[in-house]
Order: C-alpha cells, then structure tokens, then sequence
C-alpha cells in the first residue's frame, strides 16, 4: 500500500470551550475517494479546513502528501499547497475576474507559463469540465450553481492536483445535476488518478462516488472503512444517518 | 521520476523519436522551452514515428505542448498507451485559434472614451434623479399608510450617521478651529487688527468651514458604510430578498438613510462649527490675549444671524446629496468584489465633489445675505 495522501494523528480543536475533536486519528490512502460524512457541528467542515490549512489545530499533527502543513519553510507550504486542489462549497470564485481568468490564475502564479499556453490550459480544462469555449468570457455572477462548481473543479484541477479536496460537491445542484457532477468528479479522478476527500450530506453523492466512508461524531471518528462495512457499525447516529436517508433515497 | 526528454534516432528507413519520463508540470518547469525547440527542429519534421511507451506521465501541459508542436494534430506514426492518448486527444479541443492580442490604442480613441464618460455621468445623472423620484414617491406612501414608515431604521441610521460621528467631528472642528485662529492672528497681528480675529472666525467657520467640514467627514464616514452597505447587500441579494417579502427596497434601505442623514447633518454642522470656535477661541486668548469672555460678547455682533442659517441649510443640502450619491453607488454596485471597490471609491469622491458644486451655488445665491455692513 502506498502512503496516506492525508496523515491526521492526535487532533485536537477547541473553539472557545467547545471541544471539536478530541484525539482524532485518520488516515486516508492514496486512491481512494473518503467520504467525511457527520451530523451537523460534528466538526467535518473544520477538519477540511484545517486539512487544507485554513486553520491550524490546537493540538496533533497534520500531514499531506507526507508533509507537514506548517513547515516554517514557507517556499515548501507553497509548493506543497500547490499539490492539492480544493472545491469550495460555493465555488469561491473570484467574483471579479472572468471565468477565463479565474482558472488561469494559478497557473499565472507559477510565473513561468506564457499567455498562450496558459490560454490553451484554460480550454482545456473547461472541457474537461464539460464546458463550451464562450463561457470563457462570463463573469462567475453570470453562472448557473452547477456551472459555478464546474469552472470552481476546473480551477482547483488547474496545477495538476495528486488530491482533490470536495467540500460539499452536490450541495444546492438538483438531482440530475448533481448526478452528472457526480459522475464527472468520478471521470476525472479515473482520468487524472486523483485521490479524493469529500464532505458530503447526500447520501447519493455518498454511495455513487466514495469508496471509503469516516463518520464523525462525539469528537472523533466513530467508523471508517468501506461503505458496507462502515453500514453495518451498530451505533445510533450511523443508524439513523444511513437507515433515515436509504429508503429516501431508494424510493427515488 | 524522469525528467522529461525527447530523442531522435535518425539512423534507418525511419527516422524516431523516443519520449520518455514526466511530461507534467512539475517535470515541465524550466524545461519547456528547450522541450519546445527540439520538437521544432529539423529532425522531428522528418520523424514519422513517435514512440511515448517510456513516458511515465502526460498531463495537460505535456498533452499540449505536443499536439502545438505537431501542428494541432496527432501524427501518424504515433505509439502510446492508451491513457497517453486519452490526453492527446483531449488537446483535440483546441481550436487553432490563439488569444488575441491586446488591442493597441488607436487615434480616436481618446475621443471616444471622452465621450464615453460624458454618457455615464449622463447616465449616474438620470440614475440618481430617478432615486430622488423614487424617495419622493416613498415619503408618500409613508403619508398614507404611516405603519409602513422605518421608524426603527431611521433611529438606528440617526444614531450611526450622527451620534457616533459626534467626537471626530468635535476634534477636528476642534484643531482646525485652533488652526486657523493661529494662522490668522499672525498676520492679523501685524496690522495690528487683532479685534478681526472674531470676525474671520465667525464668518468663516459658521457660513463655510464648519458644513464643509462635516460634510468632508460624513461623506467619508457614513457615505462609504452606506455604499458599501447597499452594495454588499446587492452581492449577497439580500435586497432581491427584501422586495420578494414585499419590503419595498427603497423604503426600508434608502429612505432612512437619507431622511437621518437630513436631520443629523444640520447638527452636526452646529456641533462642528461650535467646537471649531471653542478651538479657534482657545487659541485666540493663547495668541492675541483676546478673553473668552470679550470673544463670545463680539461674536453675535459681527456676525449676523443669517450666517447660522445659511450654514444649517447647507447641512441640509450636504446631508441629502451625500446621502442621495452614496445610496444610488450603493445600488449599482454589480455583484462582484471590484464592482463594489469601485463604488465606495466613486460615491465617496462624487459626494465630496458634489458638495463643492453645492456649496458654490450656495455662495453666489446667498452672497448678499449676512455679510457685516
């Protein structure tokens, strides 16, 4: 087995007196795509964000890709976020640049690509997205949600990322959206041999695109393995997480 | 990990070229060019096979830099694996255009652009005159139906539009006040006029300073926080939100704002310019031995009562025309973060601006009015 793209051991995360994660252990291999999935509070958007180095942990030590987040080399945090893409739940576009110039920017921040590869990289990644060439030029205000996800994945693809972070890929897209957004990110990770981490709510999303599963909940991780396995955990919020949403989501 | 190469074997019937290691952007970098011209060279035009097996990885940089190397297109004697070939071809999407070149100023454009910007302030012009219209039309409707009036949002834009603005208008009325009498008693007292301090004071500061001031400073202060208010709630449609609960967005948002920035502005003009006095007093009695007590004895008799007057009318007409700008900024702000910049920035400038315009009519219209005979 290859190394764990992401290394999580004895996090700790305190909000004021609110203790989030208490001793959280989680590892995720290469290749895989892991599911966070918890009740609300449970602290799995936190844990994506201190992941990503949004925020750093009170307490435990973090690593991606096998490096530390906060190396004090700042050069080495730099090179090694630039390894790693992430899809935020509202896209975060930059509101005031142009689709084109929106995935174009980190590879302008390399600084060695010339204007006409970067143009050329651009295409390229808008149809790897299922984009047309004219979305181009709109404005992110100009976008439908689902088109806003697309152009947001076609950024966070735009270095090259070995692993793609999701934060809640399908939310606020309709079902048939959400489906063919679903089976693009799974396109792409079998085309780019991306490992991938989703934060998800839909159980939908859940079943059709993870191949692993880690339940948060009381401070830590209560469960981690395959769906099925994972499924048959007897604790009361998987339960009631899994049972609640499966005929709902059968009975479509 | 392989760099990344390219290499021709030009013995035999036919010419190859071998490719081998990280053809990505990691393995790209600081070697594009060079990759670059050896694809262009003579030998690769003569090469008709093209074996990628020793590639360990293409991604989309790799992908394009070949298919522009060979002429957007994939040649014929090409070898790969299958992945490999999924990436080429999913270059094939690129059209053969290239991004254009920036458009070079031309003669004219100069004129255009001129008349370009006559046709938005044209336009900023209509658009404020139609918000006026709109307010006017507000305040109506507030006449018939009173349970409708923004009570509470024109308590809390009194109180943030006024009340917290009370002490840095106070001390900055205050140190220009204690500026202005320094600077004028040093050449007043070389005539030996130093009774005239009074007389400069009062003028200048109840008729004209003191409004602009506060004008200067509100225009900053609460016209900014209402363009920027305005704006983000345009970003964030919350205003889309208000009209669709049947909160006329008018009403609720720029009524208040404009009615409480009227009543606050008159007072803070009387606030200011009385703190700007008590300053230029202060100084006066340091610098020219005038006492408190002949200072405020000499002040109503030198300056007429008009003066007041005139200066709580420009309150009045500031605190509309700032409000009025920063609220019309506010609602043409489109929804993104530079948009927003761009409009704090222009309600600001513009409001300041317009207050000079104002305050100019103001003081042809009102030229023969309180002036000491």
């Amino acid at each position: 087995m290859t190394a764990p793209v992401i290394d999580i051991r004895g996090l700790v995360t305190r909000f004021g007196n609110h203790l989030v994660h208490e001793g959280l252990d989680l590892s995720i291999p290469a290749g895989e795509v892991m599911a966070l999935v918890g009740g609300s509070g449970s602290g799995k958007t936190t844990l994506l964000r201190q992941v990503i180095g949004l925020m750093r942990p009170q307490r435990g030590d973090i690593r991606v890709l096998g490096q530390p987040l906060f190396s004090g080399d700042l050069q080495a945090d730099r090179a090694l976020r630039q390894r790693f893409g992430m899809l935020f739940q509202q896209g975060a576009l930059f509101s005031a640049l142009n689709v084109l110039e929106n995935i174009a920017f980190p590879l302008r921040e390399l600084r060695w690509l010339d204007r006409e590869t970067i143009h050329d990289l651009v295409m390229i990644k808008l149809a790897m997205v299922e984009l047309e060439p004219r979305h181009a030029w709109l404005m992110p205000a100009e976008l439908s949600g689902g088109m806003v996800k697309r152009v947001a994945l076609a950024r966070a693809l735009a270095l090259e990322p070995e692993l793609l972070l999701l934060d809640e890929p399908t939310a606020g897209l309709d079902p048939d959206r959400s489906a063919a957004f679903v089976s693009l990110i799974r396109r792409l990770r079998d085309q780019l041999g991306l490992s991938v981490v989703l934060v998800t709510h839909d159980l939908d999303t859940l079943s059709a695109l993870a191949t692993r599963v880690a339940v948060l909940g009381e401070r830590r991780i209560l469960a981690e393995g395959t769906l099925d396995h994972v499924m048959k955990q007897d604790h009361p919020f998987i339960r009631s997480f899994f049972g609640a949403a499966r005929p709902a989501a059968g009975g479509r | 990990m392989g760099v990344p190469t390219v290499s021709f074997e030009m013995t035999g019937a036919q010419p190859a070229a071998v490719l081998a290691g990280e053809w990505t952007l990691a393995g790209l970098r600081g070697r594009l060019d060079a990759l670059k011209r050896q694809l262009a060279s003579a030998d690769a035009a003569r090469t008709v096979r093209w074996d990628l097996h020793a590639l360990t990885r293409l991604d989309s940089l790799g992908a394009i830099t070949l298919w522009r190397a060979w002429g957007d297109r994939l040649p014929d004697g090409l070898d790969a694996d299958p992945r490999t070939l999924d990436m080429l071809r999913a270059a094939a999407v690129l059209g053969p255009c290239r991004p254009a070149p920036r458009a070079r100023p031309r003669r004219g454009d100069s004129l255009v652009a001129l008349g370009r910007l006559g046709g938005a302030l044209v336009a900023q012009l209509l658009g404020m005159i139609a918000l006026s219209g709109q307010i006017l039309f507000d305040a109506v409707r507030m006449l018939r139906f009173p349970q409708d009036a923004p009570l509470r949002e024109l308590s809390a834009n009194l109180y943030k539009t006024g009340v917290t603005a009370l002490p840095i208008t106070a001390l900055v009325g205050f140190l220009i006040g204690v500026v202005l009498s320094y600077l004028s008693a040093l050449q007043l007292k070389t005539f030996g006029a130093d009774v005239f301090i009074i007389n400069i004071l009062g003028i200048g500061i109840i008729r004209e300073l003191g409004p602009v001031l506060v004008a200067v400073l509100v225009a900053g202060r609460s016209g900014s926080a209402m363009t920027a208010q305005l704006g983000v709630m345009r970003v964030t449609e919350e205003i889309d939100a208000l009209v669709t609960m049947g909160v006329p967005a008018t009403l609720r948002l720029v009524l208040p704002k404009v009615a409480a920035l009227v009543a606050a502005m008159p007072l803070l003009v009387l606030w200011t310019s009385a703190s700007a006095l008590f300053g230029g007093m202060v100084a006066a009695a340091v610098q020219l031995d005038i006492g408190f007590g002949f200072f405020l004895d000499t002040l109503p008799r030198v300056v007429p009562i008009a003066n007041l007057y005139i200066g709580f009318g420009k309150g009045l007409a500031f605190g509309l025309v700032i409000a009025l700008v920063a609220c019309h900024f506010g609602l043409t702000v489109r929804p993104n973060t530079e948009s927003l910049s761009a409009n704090t920035t222009r309600s600001v400038v513009s409001a300041i601006t317009c207050v000079i315009l104002v305050d100019a009519v103001f003081a042809i219209a009102t030229r023969h009015i309180g002036m000491p005979t």
